[in-house]
């Protein structure tokens, strides 16, 4: 395999609340004999704003990554949602976006398309459930990519999560706004991740999981979140 | 000019969704049938090798109607009216409910039989009909149900999904007037039969038939309604007189475009290869059906929400109902929560396109969404229902508090000093509560406006070193 120069966009949420994911995109790509960088101007893809209509304030966020990653070939975050932002509707927000957009990958399709690779070496001896968050699945239609990729993995018990396809309630502002509703699918999601008797549930948003993990948690179940950006990078 | 009627929510919708939530056996009503449609949908879907040709096709036919509707609506007239129907216009709710109550008091009947129709819902004429001394009889089971029970519909497809069947006994046994229902079991055979019995008496006496229609050809003047019960078709061929409400976005342009609906909506809605009846009717004929026909288009908001090139998609939807039924949201809280006749995704962005998003609570619905985007994946006429969502939220009013945030959020994302400033004050802001916390870091009461998130749920702590720190370090 050629090596890769590939652009980190590590995500606001990564950043500050789960770097760890952070480094073990970065530890995993390495791993795999590619050059990793992270450009330091980067800051946040402007879901947020754009997802509850502030476009006005999302566009210099649009125009700001785009400039950021101009020089890059190949961009990679860890993270269904702000691929999708990037991807699906920067360029329909700033024309000027549309090539760097179409070069910025979730994690599984720049390793599963672009790098070609599946068995990314790791090793994590534990009983996982894998939720296919929204965006991922119904945005970027990453299909079973995650899952290939997770199967690979050495000592890894996979099991399937009921109603996998269903929303967390997670939702962004959604959350907060009606957080009721967003309460009730969590109980459901929650219930179902308990129910497979897994030691991990694990995602390609660490949004969705912090909702999650934040309902196992004050259910007292055992259950932990994981990205599975870290499972891959585990050895 | 905007609609009015039965689709303007009084209660913002955290509020009416916070009500419904509570109802246990709501929930678990709505979660078993909403599961069981779904099911049967995927089923009878995948067995369509060309079924996303279909939407592609059903999407653009609906199109092209938008493009051409006042040339088409015109032709519709035309063609109808030289078949032998009369054509009438309505610019609003009230419009339509005063032509309506009109022409049936021109025919002296203080009873009708009605099949069920959205549009009908949604202008609000059984109230209407009421205030002018006539009783309007809902013939379809669920709408029956709804009506006996002085309840409101909660479901475009399925109006009684909200109860199960031993409250349906219940209601009949507490409601349903003339024969002894003492004994009624809740079998469905047995349900069915009682309704049965009691509408028969209806269909028989009626003098005057209401209906909407699915669909309004523009060639040939045709009206079709699609149902499964038989009673719209006792409810369009036996009175003398046919009354059909059409909203006006409601043509295809060929008879031969029926093709294309009348493969997508029977498997989108009930999960039906091919729906029992279709009734299709064009004017009068001679010795056949009813002696006068009339119809009524509604436009009701419609135009104004053709107005808007995002949200007039919204236009294409033939009232399947497959989006309520994959909707996260919807399975939870149930119809009655928007407030209005359309529930669940679809009515999220149709009510506040109809009525501007200024009346009543209509402005909350287009954030009663995740955009899980399920409802797009459903639509059988590609109404990407999430962008929509989205579109409204950009174009509605906005709390001032929460703008001042955003705005103030896109200002320090801006700057990369600004923002690496701005984690640092997070993590260090957080650092007292990572030593009052024991269990896993997680926080469980945050005060306002996060204690939104912590009602429900525990707050993850930032680590001790940002991501962007580590890289610096490395």
């Amino acid at each position: 395999m050629t090596p890769v120069r590939i652009a980190l966009f590590v995500t606001c949420v990564n950043d500050l609340m789960f770097p760890q994911t952070g480094r073990a995109v970065v530890g995993l790509l390495e791993r795999l004999g590619h050059t990793v960088e992270f450009p330091v101007e980067q800051t946040c893809c402007g879901q947020m704003h754009a997802n509850s209509g502030y476009r006005e304030e999302a566009l210099p966020l649009v125009r700001r990554f785009a400039g950021t990653f101009a020089a890059y070939e190949a961009i990679v975050a860890p993270s269904g949602s702000c691929v999708a932002m990037v991807r699906e509707s920067y360029p329909r927000l700033w024309a000027g976006a549309a090539g760097v957009a179409a070069r910025t990958y979730e994690l599984s399709e720049l390793l599963v398309d672009v790098l070609g690779v599946t068995d990314v070496g790791a090793a994590f001896p534990h009983r996982v459930t894998y939720h296919p968050t929204c965006h991922g699945l119904r945005l970027l239609r990453l299909g079973d990519k995650p899952l290939r990729l997770l199967r690979e993995v050495r000592g890894i018990d996979l099991v399937e999560l009921p109603g996998a396809e269903e929303c967390c309630g997670f939702g962004g502002t959604f959350a907060v706004k009606n957080a009721g509703v967003s309460a009730a699918m969590l109980a459901d999601k929650c219930a179902a991740v308990t129910g497979t008797g897994a030691g991990y549930v694990a995602a390609v948003d660490n949004s969705c999981l912090a909702h999650i993990g934040g309902g196992l948690s004050r259910a007292g179940r055992a259950a932990r979140t994981i990205h599975y950006a870290e499972i891959l990078a585990a050895t | 000019m905007t609609g009015s009627g039965h689709i303007i929510s009084t209660q913002a919708f955290p509020v009416a969704a916070r009500k419904e939530l509570g109802d246990t056996q709501l929930r678990a009503n709505l979660r078993s049938a909403t599961h069981t449609i779904r099911d049967k949908r995927l089923r009878v879907v995948s067995e369509v090798d060309d079924w996303e040709e279909l939407r592609l096709a059903g999407a653009a036919i609906k199109d092209d109607v938008l493009a051409r509707l006042p040339d088409l609506l015109v032709q519709f007239e035309t063609v109808a009216t030289a078949a032998g129907a009369v054509v009438h216009w309505a610019r609003d709710a009230a419009e339509a409910c005063a032509v309506v109550a009109d022409l049936v008091r021109g025919t002296g009947a203080d009873e009708v039989v009605k099949v069920k129709s959205m549009a009908t819902q949604e202008i609000g004429l059984n109230d209407a009909l009421a205030r002018a001394g006539i009783a309007a009889i809902e013939t379809d089971l669920a709408e029956l149900i709804v009506q006996l029970a002085d309840d409101t519909p909660s479901h475009i497809l399925v109006p009684a999904i909200h109860y199960n069947r031993t409250q349906i006994r219940d209601i009949f046994i507490r409601r349903m007037g003339g024969a002894d229902l003492s004994g009624l079991t809740d079998e469905p055979a047995a349900l069915a039969e009682a309704a049965r019995r009691h509408l028969r008496a209806k269909f028989l006496a009626a003098r005057v038939g209401i209906s909407g229609a699915n669909f309004a050809v523009a060639e040939t003047g045709t009206l079709v309604v699609v149902e499964s019960e038989g009673n719209g078709r006792m409810c369009l061929t036996l009175p003398e007189t046919l009354i059909s409400v059409v909203g006006i976005e409601k043509l295809v342009p060929t008879f031969a475009d029926l093709e294309v609906f009348l493969q997508l909506l029977p498997r989108s809605s009930t999960g039906e290869r091919m729906n029992p009846y279709t009734s299709m009717w064009t004017g009068v004929t001679a010795g056949d059906g009813p002696r006068q026909v009339h119809i009524v288009l509604v436009d009701n908001g419609r135009t104004s929400s053709l107005a808007d090139k995002v949200g007039r998609q919204a236009l294409r939807c033939i009232r399947c109902s497959a989006c309520l039924n994959v909707c996260p949201v919807y399975e939870r809280v149930g119809g009655h929560a928007y407030g209005s006749v359309y529930p669940g995704p679809i009515g999220a962005i149709l009510s506040p396109q109809l009525t501007g998003q200024d009346a009543g609570a209509n402005r909350t619905l287009p954030f009663a969404s995740t955009l899980c985007g399920a409802c797009y994946d459903a639509c059988p006429v590609r109404i990407n229902i999430p962008d929509v969502l989205v579109h409204l939220r950009q174009s509605g009013p906005k709390p001032a508090a929460e703008r001042a945030g955003m705005r103030a959020m896109s200002w320090v994302m801006r700057d990369r000093r600004r923002y690496a400033a701005a984690l640092r004050a997070a993590r260090r802001g957080a650092a007292p509560l990572r030593l009052a916390t024991r269990r896993r870091g997680a926080v469980r009461h945050l005060p306002w406006p996060l204690s939104a998130w912590t009602s429900s749920r525990d707050a993850p702590l930032p680590p001790r070193q940002t991501f962007r720190e580590w890289w610096a370090a490395r």
